[in-house]
């Protein structure tokens, strides 16, 4: 397996709303973007800049008017919305500012709800979503509903809940937009511990500390990539899983 | 565990708990259907136990069976009669009998009833009954089941024996501290071995004519053999009231016509009525048939039956709504959810699935529950009145099913509601 093969290909994706007869809102107005496994990209730009649709296109949440998007090599960008839900299921693992739990279900439920849209038995993956929670630190949390935890908790539940169908990349959109610093910390350098491992991470974000930490800085503008910064100051991208689990026996 | 099962348990499981989040909320919105359904099987339950007792009165009189009675002409040519001093003379003949037995197809016998009201005295006790001059076979077209001793005899109908039997609980009041079976009664003037005990009936077609004097809930009868009652009594029959009296010429005053089988009751009823016709020149009996009435009861039942249970129906339909009005309140309150279960992966189908659970869940519930409170309404109407009613499986399992109908129909509204969400709109609401 490549070290740089490119998980996702973004090629001429535009999104445009029609508001009224002649009026169309050029959200995204044709962005090209290729994604390695194993980068930390950080997407940044003002309000109204097209990071969001960008985002929403990412996450299979929205179909582009225009272009094509590969994820993990498959074409999804004109997928129907059955096999779109599945394929977002399996392949991508969100993590939200406001970190959207499910409030009736305990940690551990939280964490299962993924896999029961894959039409996974959730008997024979209970230890893994068990190990899971343990890694965010709330093994010993796993039956207390989300109202009983903290913030960074709550978050710590988002991220083992992105990662129980063990995605190809992690979406996150303003993961610490909710959190205080010290906390907002904590939840980064998770994530940043996820990336060490090998996880593909996407983050939005307005705060330039939080951008700081990825490799790859993409700033959005008018539905447009206005500028990419390579960040020389964060740890390399990782290579792939394989040595990624290597470096960690050896360490 | 079939891994499918498991995943319907999962999301059922998950439904409920959903629901137990809103407490309150859920217990209210199934209040409508635990009524819907506890009204159906009560409603029901109580017509059932209603028309019941009629069927079971009129089945007493014999499906197979037309029974002929003489009614006194209307009162003006009555007047008439009495006033010239002279005898009303009416009723059925006994070559009324003679005819019908002989003209009408499919008949098995007639039987002739004279009844006489006359007290019966045992030492110093006397109680008015009504004295039947009958036939012998009598008990096996009323279907009279005998306690002791025996019926009336051929015997004793041929030579007109002073023979009588009695009803069980009149025999008990004559005779508190004798056995009837070896003493006679006084009737008229007349002494009447007793031969025989049977159990009492009360019949409709009696309990008008005795009944509707003293309100007694039994009937106090006196059987003696149809010539007796003929010679012992006469023909003419004088009634003393206060001041003035009654004379009345009636040679029967009943005749049950039995059928050789029920198909030929329905024939032979106009039939008879044409023959009778002919005879009578004033319309002196009347005809009941048991089959028709029997037949009408089952009507009233059906027509009355469609009453309650449209009341009630509509009653499970109000609920229905009412969840209805509930779902898709919930569906808006929990849009954020939604959006987040379709970022997980959720299909609009899981969606779709999801709430119809819910309200599928809810409408069962109610249910179970008004089956519950539906099954014990019933019993404790008939224990503080008495109202008979009876539950019948049916009618629990068309209330359930109903609710569960309800909840699928219902649900399904909201539920596609839920899953046509924007994904990105859902996730963006507050």
């Amino acid at each position: 397996m490549p070290a740089a093969e490119a998980i996702i290909r973004l090629a001429g994706v535009k999104k445009h709303y029609a508001l009224g007869e002649d009026v169309t809102v050029r959200a995204l107005d044709g962005v090209d973007l290729a994604v390695q496994r194993g980068a930390y990209v950080a997407i940044m730009g003002p309000s109204g800049s097209g990071k969001s649709t960008l985002l929403n296109i990412l996450g299979c949440l929205d179909r582009p008017t225009n272009g094509q998007y590969f994820l993990g090599g498959t074409d999804v960008s004109r997928m129907p919305d059955d096999e779109l839900s599945l394929a977002r299921g399996r392949m991508i693992g969100f993590i939200f500012q406001s970190y959207n739990l499910i409030a009736q279900l305990t940690v551990i439920e939280n964490i299962q709800v993924p896999l029961l849209y894959q039409r996974k038995d959730l008997r024979v993956y209970y230890e893994h979503c068990v190990r899971l929670a343990e890694l965010v630190g709330l093994g010993d949390r796993l039956h207390h509903r989300p109202n009983q935890l903290s913030g960074g908790q709550q978050q710590r539940v988002a991220i083992a809940r992105s990662l129980v169908n063990d995605p190809l990349m992690i979406l996150a959109d303003e993961p610490t937009g909710n959190l205080d610093s010290r906390t907002g910390r904590e939840v980064l350098e998770l994530i940043g511990k996820l990336n060490r491992e090998g996880k593909t991470v996407i983050l939005v974000t307005h705060d330039e500390r939080v951008a700081a930490r990825a490799h790859r800085v993409i700033h959005m503008r008018d539905g447009l990539i206005d500028r990419e910064v390579l960040n020389p100051d964060a740890p390399p991208p990782a290579p792939g899983r394989g040595e990624a689990e290597a470096n960690q026996a050896q360490a | 565990m079939n891994p499918l099962t498991f995943q319907f348990l999962v999301i059922v499981r998950l439904g409920v708990k959903s629901l137990l989040l809103h407490k309150l909320r859920s217990a209210l919105t199934m209040l409508g259907i635990i009524f819907g359904v506890c009204s159906v099987i009560a409603m029901l339950a109580i017509g059932e136990g209603a028309s019941y007792e009629a069927q079971e009165a009129i089945k007493k009189l014999g499906s197979a069976n037309i029974i002929l009675r003489s009614v006194k002409p209307p009162e003006d040519s009555r007047q008439s009669g009495a006033s010239r001093g002279l005898a009303v003379e009416y009723g059925l003949t006994y070559k009324d009998g003679a005819r019908i037995q002989a003209t009408i197809p499919g008949v098995q016998r007639v039987l002739p009833v004279r009844i006489i009201r006359e007290n019966v005295r045992f030492a110093q006790n006397s109680i008015p009954c009504q004295v039947l001059g009958t036939l012998p076979f009598y008990p096996e077209i009323v279907g009279l089941d005998i306690l002791r001793g025996r019926f009336l005899s051929e015997s004793d109908e041929l030579n007109s024996e002073n023979v009588c039997v009695l009803t069980r609980g009149l025999a008990q009041r004559l005779f508190p501290y004798q056995d009837p079976l070896e003493h006679s009664v006084k009737i008229d003037a007349f002494y009447y071995r007793v031969v025989g005990l049977v159990r009492e009936r009360n019949l409709p077609e009696q309990r008008t004519q005795a009944g509707k004097m003293e309100g007694q809930p039994l009937d106090n009868n006196v059987y003696i053999p149809l010539s007796a009652s003929r010679s012992r009594f006469g023909e003419v029959l004088i009634r003393r009231g206060a001041g003035s009296f009654e004379v009345e010429k009636v040679e029967l005053h009943q005749m049950t016509v039995q059928m050789r089988d029920t198909s030929a009751v329905e024939t032979a009823d106009p039939q008879i009525k044409t023959l009778l016709a002919r005879f009578h020149s004033k319309v002196d009996y009347e005809t009941i048939v048991p089959l028709q009435l029997l037949r009408q009861a089952e009507q009233t039942k059906r027509i009355f039956n469609i009453v309650l249970g449209s009341i009630a129906a509509i009653s499970l339909l109000v609920g229905g709504i009412g969840i209805m009005n509930i779902m898709l309140a919930t569906v808006t309150e929990r849009t954020r959810e939604i959006g987040v279960r379709r970022a997980l992966g959720a299909t609009r189908r899981d969606i779709t699935m999801q709430f119809l659970v819910e309200t599928v869940v809810l409408a069962i519930g109610g249910g179970l529950v008004g089956v519950l409170v539906g099954v014990v309404t019933p019993i404790i109407v008939s224990q503080l009145t008495t109202m008979k009613t009876i539950i019948t499986l049916w009618s629990v399992l068309l209330a359930f099913g109903i609710s569960g109908a309800v909840g699928v129909i219902f649900g399904l509204y909201p539920a596609k509601a839920a899953a046509e969400l924007d994904p990105i709109e859902a996730l963006r609401h507050e």
